[in-house]
């Protein structure tokens, strides 16, 4: 080994043995540095497109689309914090954004064309996920067909699901009050404060149990300091979005008045932190990374990979099911093209933006938040720009090649240093 | 005294082409074993037949005196046969404690946890007297080779386990980390265990080894007491699977 590689094994590991805020932040440079960049691109991203688009166009900053963010961004972000279970294998569904247009199809069927309550919609839509997830999974799985085969042909199956599902082209309306009320509605702005205050303290109260429990047993704990900082981190930054999001955007707000916490902001951080429980807390979180990182590991463990693998397809698939929701509640309605056009590339792309590898083991759900961000505003400003369909395309292919790039050099210098 | 682990008459074949031909082996408690054989005599298949990864084709597993099933990995951590696999098994993406309790994680509930498991595995280092590797929260695409070969050997007598197969487990390592594995290899045949060792390396095998078996071209040419050979027997039983009375007749037959 090299005489630098050694001075940053000292780096890393000073920082495990007396954690400081000064060491940790030493030691996350010394990880950028070796190629694991985490959540770091999709955050200067969002930072250079905000101050570019906010620049450009002074109506980016203002109240009405800062919440307009939130819902046009729900959608994806949700299908590709599903596609991080699929990718973090090593795999890809190509087939989730279709897969979200039928089950919101099941929905509106359900819905609108038999007259059922919306819990019973819901849970057949989210049913159809699963069940479609199971099939993928059970093809890569049980017969081995490669993934992106399996489902570059669902993709096309269930562009016709959609159409036959939508009786060949008509657009379904959805009237139900509930529904409509996911990516349309907004909270009351103290309901608003309320869950902020309690999301919050419940962090810092994980944050510090842990570290006392780990510190009571002798082990190496986050010093309190750092606690801190991340605590203060997110009742600042989401303290700043719950301000905005409960100014009022109404543009005659004596007629209607318009404020409050979008709705699918609780949904999205309630799916946020239940899959990052999943992923960082269970065994079946610890098995998917490890079925990711070394497959023929992972079976020698004694891990059931096949089985694995299908939990990973019908998670990724119900999720798709969930953005499905999200997107008809939006459009209030569902057509042929629901879940069509960009939205899996979106959703693929939101989550490489956020630092999930394509090439498997390495991912986080808060990725697909992050990278879902990035593509809700690049959406956004171009559409403010009034640049038409084929330069957003053209930026938004850009932008998906430049993650998946960024991802693939991190990986070559990680190789580089020795590390894989 | 009977011997802890005992396969008997194992044949293993991939397709048309057959590895292992009615293999028979035996490990004792407290004493090594060492597995020799040329490039392709099948000492990892046997190993893998062993530790449930391949299924066998004919043959029994006697544990303890018992026939036993090993259908997989489980089965034989079960069972109290841990292996150390020539191509390490360990997973790059997780850190040390994370690939000590793969697969057979300590849970409290629902959650993982993690305070127990880092707890025992610093404990199972320790005890390996291992002082090379510093943080445990490591990812182990961060180590080097010998330091790699130590966590594989950690996971495997984190355990308690009876039966202990390595794989090879000094060919990567530098010549004081290699003694430091021999030691190592001493210590769990001292502390009762029964150990298989398979290497290439005479020295080394006559340095720890209670007793010899010999692999050739997926035979047992012969299974013998280290003390009662020299190095030129045990080679011959390598190159040609025979030495004077030992090994087997016509190439075939014991
Ligand atoms: N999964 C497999 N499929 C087909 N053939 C295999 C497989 N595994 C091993 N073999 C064959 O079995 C034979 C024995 O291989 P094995 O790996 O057991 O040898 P070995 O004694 O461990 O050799 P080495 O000392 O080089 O590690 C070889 O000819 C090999 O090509
Ligand atoms: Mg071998």
């Amino acid at each position: 080994m090299s005489k630098t590689t050694e001075v940053t094994d000292e780096a890393l590991i000073a920082a495990v043995r007396q954690p400081s805020i000064g060491s940790s932040a030493r030691a996350y440079t010394e990880r950028v540095r070796r190629g694991d960049m985490g959540a770091l691109p999709a955050v200067l991203g969002l930072l250079v497109l905000c101050t570019a688009f906010a620049v450009a166009r002074p109506s980016f900053v203002t109240a009405i689309n800062f919440a307009n963010l939130f819902t046009q961004g729900a959608a994806i972000t949700v299908i590709a914090m599903g596609l991080v279970f699929v990718l973090l294998l090593g795999e890809i569904d190509l087939s989730a954004g279709f897969t979200s247009g039928v089950c919101a199809a099941v929905l509106a069927v359900l819905l609108t064309n038999m007259g059922m309550p919306w819990y019973v919609g819901v849970l057949a839509a989210i049913v159809t996920g699963t069940v479609i997830g199971s099939v993928l999974g059970g093809l890569v799985a049980k017969i081995g067909i490669p993934s992106f085969v399996v489902t570059l042909a669902a993709f096309l199956a269930f562009q016709g699901l959609v159409l036959v599902l939508v009786n060949e082209g008509t657009n379904i309306s959805i009237n139900d009050p509930v529904i409509k009320a996911v990516a349309q509605r907004n909270l009351p702005p103290a309901l608003g404060w309320a869950l902020y205050a309690a999301c919050v303290a419940a962090y810092a109260l994980v944050q510090l149990v842990r570290a006392r429990k780990r510190a009571s047993r002798g082990l190496v704990s986050d010093p309190i300091s750092l606690i801190a900082a991340r605590v203060a981190a997110l009742a600042v930054l989401a303290g700043a979005a719950v301000y905005l999001l409960n100014l009022e955007r109404s543009l005659n707000p004596a007629f209607a008045s318009l404020s409050g916490v979008p709705v699918v902001v609780p949904i999205i951080v309630a799916l946020l932190v239940l899959w990052t429980f999943v992923l960082r807390r269970t065994a079946f979180g610890r098995h998917l990374y490890a079925v990711g990182g070394n497959a023929e590991a992972a079976r020698r463990a004694g891990i059931a990979v096949d089985r694995i693998k299908v939990s990973a397809f019908m998670i990724c698939s119900s999720m798709a099911a969930v953005g499905g929701i999200i997107a008809a509640s939006r459009a209030s309605s569902v057509d042929p093209n629901t879940g069509g056009s960009s939205v899996l590339l979106y959703a693929v792309g939101a989550a490489v933006i956020g630092g999930t590898s394509l090439f498997g083991g390495k991912g986080r759900v808060l990725d697909a938040v992050l990278g879902g961000a990035v593509i809700a505003v690049i959406d956004n400003g171009m559409a403010l720009m009034q640049y038409g369909a084929s330069v957003k395309y053209l930026v938004t292919g850009f932008v998906l090649l430049l993650a998946a790039g960024v991802d693939a050099l991190a990986r070559k210098r990680a190789a580089a240093a020795g590390l894989r | 005294m009977t011997p802890l682990l005992e396969v008997r008459g194992i044949d293993k074949s991939f397709g048309p082409v057959q590895v292992l031909h009615d293999v028979t082996l035996h490990a004792h408690a407290g004493e090594v074993t060492a597995l020799v054989g040329d490039n392709g005599a099948g000492k990892s298949t046997l190993v893998k037949c062993i530790g449930g990864i391949h299924p066998i084709d004919a043959g029994e597993i006697v544990f303890d005196g018992k026939p036993v099933q090993v259908h997989g990995p489980r089965d034989a951590g079960e069972l109290g046969i841990e292996i150390v696999y020539q191509d390490l098994a360990l997973c790059d993406n997780l850190d040390i404690v994370q690939n000590m309790f793969l697969g057979r994680e300590r849970r409290s509930g629902l959650v993982l946890d993690e305070a127990t498991m880092e707890e025992l595995a610093q404990q199972t280092l320790s005890g390996l007297s291992v002082r090379t590797v510093k943080s445990i929260r490591q990812q182990v695409s961060s180590l080097s080779g010998g330091q790699r070969q130590t966590v594989a050997i950690a996971k495997a007598v984190l355990w308690n386990s009876k039966v202990v197969i390595l794989d090879e487990p000094t060919a990567a390592l530098g010549v004081a980390q290699t003694a430091q594995v021999l030691e190592l290899v001493r210590r769990l045949a001292d502390t009762g265990l029964a150990v298989v060792l398979i290497s290439h390396n005479m020295n080394d095998v006559f340095a720890v080894s209670d007793r010899i078996a010999a692999l050739y071209l997926g035979r047992m040419a012969a299974q013998v007491r280290t003390a009662d050979v020299t190095h030129a027997q045990v080679v011959e039983l390598i190159t040609a699977g025979r030495s004077g009375d030992l090994g087997l007749k016509n190439g075939v037959t014991p």
